[in-house]
């Protein structure tokens, strides 16, 4: 029998980047606030210090701070047509867990994405034609503009410190920034990292071809900075143990070190860790959410009863808390109805490698996750798609984020896969290669979706997420143009050999690509093909807001969390101003 | 630099004399000793010894539960057995494939031999106990890259001879006075998680460690 506790005014399901923002501007507005985060309480001291933290074998290759799949796994088919069988083991994507999320342990990486992006089907239909896109294609627009968003993505970026150089403020281009951007209103809080060896080298050579580089906007900060919650960041070390683990230099930005002290000196919160959310529970019609059913670490049920409900958990978490509560109709990729698990996206990555002679040293861990060099020539619709028949595109940049050896030991083609030729080739080459990564958008189909797997069950006995996925034709097409650009670049930075790697069909989850699953709680203008509208409340339960990647309609050519980070801002403004006075659907159906 | 002299092979938790004898001669052709390091004396045998025999080898991270279907390579490892359960089966099914072949044990042949042999388990699908092969080749191959280039802490990769031999520094890490000094040789020895020499922690003194909700 669950335990009913007392009612708060908002309950958050996971306290990981997004139910921290939330927590934070909804007891800053006066709410009492219960954050409810499945995993551990983590935080700087102790958890994140050296040496213990830079330990390879433990948290790159048995993944120490993920999601616990031997409890909760995710099914996976390329199709409908096969049967879907469990991830035994991560490795394509990493769900977080524990306080502060994924947040913890990424990269930092901070883009923000194009009005070519947010309007991606009204603008390619304008300029292309109806008919360019590829039918399978789910292309939609957000129902927020670049303009819209500008003033979270600022907010938010001066929330992490992101060091970064401007490309266009108010709408005057900046030299040696991003020329592609949309219209920032002012200089980003710290400026750009220092620039490592090889992304020095793809500066100089993609400079040489025309293209416009620029330093990788970094959540890993070039100095000190106090933001504006007063929380004091530190410089970043490059230490090379980044992605995958926490910072223990108060260096990256996560939610421990810019927020959630903050949060947790304030009374009306209340944080419970261990506290696995089972479902959303409504209203007997299904319109209204009373609150949230959860277990803790010692296997006891509660209630917990809520005026308002954020759930935050992660995309793929959101899409699969939304199915297990019965809000919304879930897709159904025959028909094309129903819209929760719709419009699943991914990343669509691969990589050219140069190998050097012995004497030019990379030095590759000397680097930090989010440190490196692009260019954006190629992103969204930055060039004419006319004459390659594709939408979308990818940022092309030397972004090396470490050299740990189990990962990184990269050997031409040719090396035998073991043996004296395997180790000698690992010996000559890896202080002598450098790979430059094509970090490409991700089209949503029709084929692929997210939906709940009738099979296996997580460790409470509920269905788990399954995902049916394939790379669409027109991302491959997309790839295999990126990655002949890509080779241009590389044959003019001046190693001894280049390597191509363009992704291929099919997707495998057994090799690590991205965690930017994005996609199933869409958000949007129209109901029929979105779950929550362009404030993130959903469209059937007005007193519930779902966050995420999970709203993104497809996947852009940037990395996600600077837009999810905005989309959160951009909410809660929504709630504070506007749902907390008058509680009901923000957009009228 | 020269190899170091093969380690007196402590007590093994997980492997029996056998199996023991089987995995140090096959990582020892995976990563064979030459002018440089090879898995031999980076202890690499005694690192999947310690590994099988711990969270690891009992299926640390690795969801167990049925129906279990061989799929698709692109879903990944579909087989029901833990590491140690998948060494254990497939180790006994080599043994008697050994023994037939009656050329005495796997350690005494020729290294030509030993390289045929490991070859045909990597690119074969013969059943060996309910393992394919090269699904044990590649555990194998997996456990012998962990160990050679790991932390020492793990037992593996000892006196950090594979990080010596490519130039990883190691678990102690800052370059931010070097990361602009594009292309500089960086020679300082590497240093383990185990061996704290300078007792850093980096403690923050505006922040308290753990700071508590303050509601209820
Ligand atoms: C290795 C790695 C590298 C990355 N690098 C980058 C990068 O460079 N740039 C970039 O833009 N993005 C990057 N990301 C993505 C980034 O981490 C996410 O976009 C970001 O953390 C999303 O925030 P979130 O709040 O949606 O999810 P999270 O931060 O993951 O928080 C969700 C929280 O909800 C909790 N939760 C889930 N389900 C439940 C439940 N049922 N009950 C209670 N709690 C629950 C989780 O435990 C978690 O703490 C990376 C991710 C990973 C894993």
């Amino acid at each position: 029998m669950a335990t009913t506790l007392p009612a708060t005014d908002v309950v958050l399901v996971g306290v990981g980047l997004v139910g921290t923002m939330m927590g934070r501007e909804l007891t800053r507005a006066g709410l009492k606030v219960v954050g409810l985060e499945r995993g551990q309480p983590q935080f700087t001291v102790p958890d994140f210090q050296g040496p213990r933290m830079h330990d390879e074998l433990r948290y790159s290759i048995r993944k120490a701070l993920m999601q616990d799949n031997t409890r909760e796994p995710i099914t996976f088919r390329n199709r409908s047509s096969e049967t879907a069988l469990p991830i035994r083991r991560w490795e394509s994507f990493l769900p977080g867990t524990g306080l502060g999320g994924a947040a913890v342990h990424w990269n930092g990486q901070t883009y923000r994405f194009q009005e070519s992006d947010f309007r991606m089907r009204t603008l390619t239909e304008q300029r292309y034609g109806k008919k360019f896109m590829d039918a399978d294609l789910q292309v939609q627009d957000w129902g927020v503009t670049a303009a819209e968003m500008e003033k979270h993505y600022d907010r938010f970026e001066y929330l992490l410190g992101v060091s970064g150089k401007a490309g266009n403020i108010g709408g005057r281009k900046v030299a040696g920034g991003n020329p592609f951007e949309d219209p920032r209103a002012r200089e980003y809080p710290t400026p750009p990292m220092k620039e490592p060896y090889g992304s020095a080298m793809f500066r100089k050579a993609a400079a040489s071809l025309g293209y416009h580089p620029f330093p990788q906007p970094s959540a890993n900060l070039s100095q000190n900075y106090r933001n504006p919650e007063g929380m004091e960041l530190r410089t970043c070390m490059f230490c090379g143990f980044c992605e995958r683990y926490g910072c223990e230099h108060y260096a990256k930005a996560s939610p421990q070190t810019v927020l959630l002290p903050v949060l947790m000196n304030d009374q009306r919160f209340t944080l419970r860790t261990g506290a696995q959310v089972l479902r959303i529970n409504l209203s007997p019609d299904k319109k209204h959410a009373t609150g949230v059913t959860y277990v803790d670490a010692a296997g006891s049920e509660f209630v917990q009863p809520a005026s308002l409900v954020i759930l935050g958990s992660f995309a793929l978490n959101n899409v699969r808390m939304l199915l297990l509560s019965g809000i919304g109709t879930p897709y159904d990729p025959q028909s094309g109805k129903g819209t929760v698990g719709r419009n699943y996206a991914y990343q669509t990555t691969s990589a050219v490698q140069i190998f050097y002679n012995e004497k030019i040293n990379i030095n590759p861990f000397m680097r930090s996750g989010a440190s490196g060099t692009v260019i954006a020539d190629f992103v969204s619709d930055n060039f004419d798609h006319g004459p390659h028949k594709f939408v979308g595109g990818a940022y092309v940049g030397e972004v090396m984020s470490h050299g740990r050896p189990i990962e990184f030991h990269p050997t031409p083609p040719g090396t035998p896969a073991w043996g004296a030729g395997w180790k000698h080739a690992v010996a000559r080459y890896y202080n002598h290669a450098i790979a430059l990564n094509i970090h490409g958008s991700s089209m949503a189909a029709r084929q692929n979706y997210l939906d709940l797997d009738p099979t296996y069950k997580d460790a409470w006995g509920q269905p788990v997420l399954r995902m049916t996925f394939d790379f669409p034709d027109n991302d491959i097409r997309m790839s295999k143009y990126l990655t002949e650009r890509t080779m241009a670049i590389a044959r003019a930075m001046g190693g001894e050999q280049v390597v191509p790697g363009a992704r291929q069909r099919p997707y495998t989850v057994t090799q690590y690509q991205t965690t930017h699953t994005t996609g199933g709680t869409v958000m949007g203008s129209d109901p029929s093909n979105s779950v929550v509208n362009p404030f993130l409340q959903s469209w059937n339960v007005p007193n519930l807001f779902v966050i995420g990647a999970s709203n993104f309609p497809q996947n852009a050519s940037y990395n996600p969390t600077d837009t999810v980070g905005a989309l959160a801002y951009r909410a809660s403004e929504a709630i504070v101003e506007r749902y907390l006075k008058n509680a009901g659907p923000l957009v009228a159906t | 630099m020269g190899s170091q002299p093969g380690p007196a092979n402590g007590q093994m938790r997980f492997f029996n004399p056998g199996e023991a004898a089987f995995v140090r001669a096959a990582v020892a052709r995976l990563i064979p000793s030459d002018e440089l390091p090879g898995a031999i004396e980076a202890g690499v045998d005694q690192f999947i010894d310690i590994q099988l025999g711990g969270a690891w080898g009992a299926g640390e991270r690795l969801f167990r539960g049925g129906p279990w279907h061989p799929g698709s390579p692109s879903q990944g490892y579909q087989l029901p057995f833990t590491p140690a359960e998948l060494f254990r089966n497939a180790l006994r099914a080599i043994a008697s494939d050994v023994e037939l072949k009656g050329k005495g044990p796997f350690e005494h042949w020729h290294a030509k031999d030993q390289d045929a042999y490991l070859t045909e388990l990597q690119k074969g699908t013969r059943d060996l106990g309910g393992v394919p092969s090269n699904v044990f080749f590649e555990s194998l191959w997996g456990l012998t890259v962990e160990g050679f280039l790991c932390d020492p802490v793990y037992g593996g990769n000892r006196g950090m001879v594979s990080w010596k031999m490519i130039g990883f520094p190691g678990a102690y890490a800052n370059y931010y006075h070097l990361i602009d000094q594009h292309g500089i040789a960086f020679t300082r020895a590497p240093m383990s998680l185990a061996d704290n020499g300078r007792g850093e922690v980096m403690l923050h003194p505006d922040i308290p460690a753990q700071p508590m909700a303050k509601g209820q």
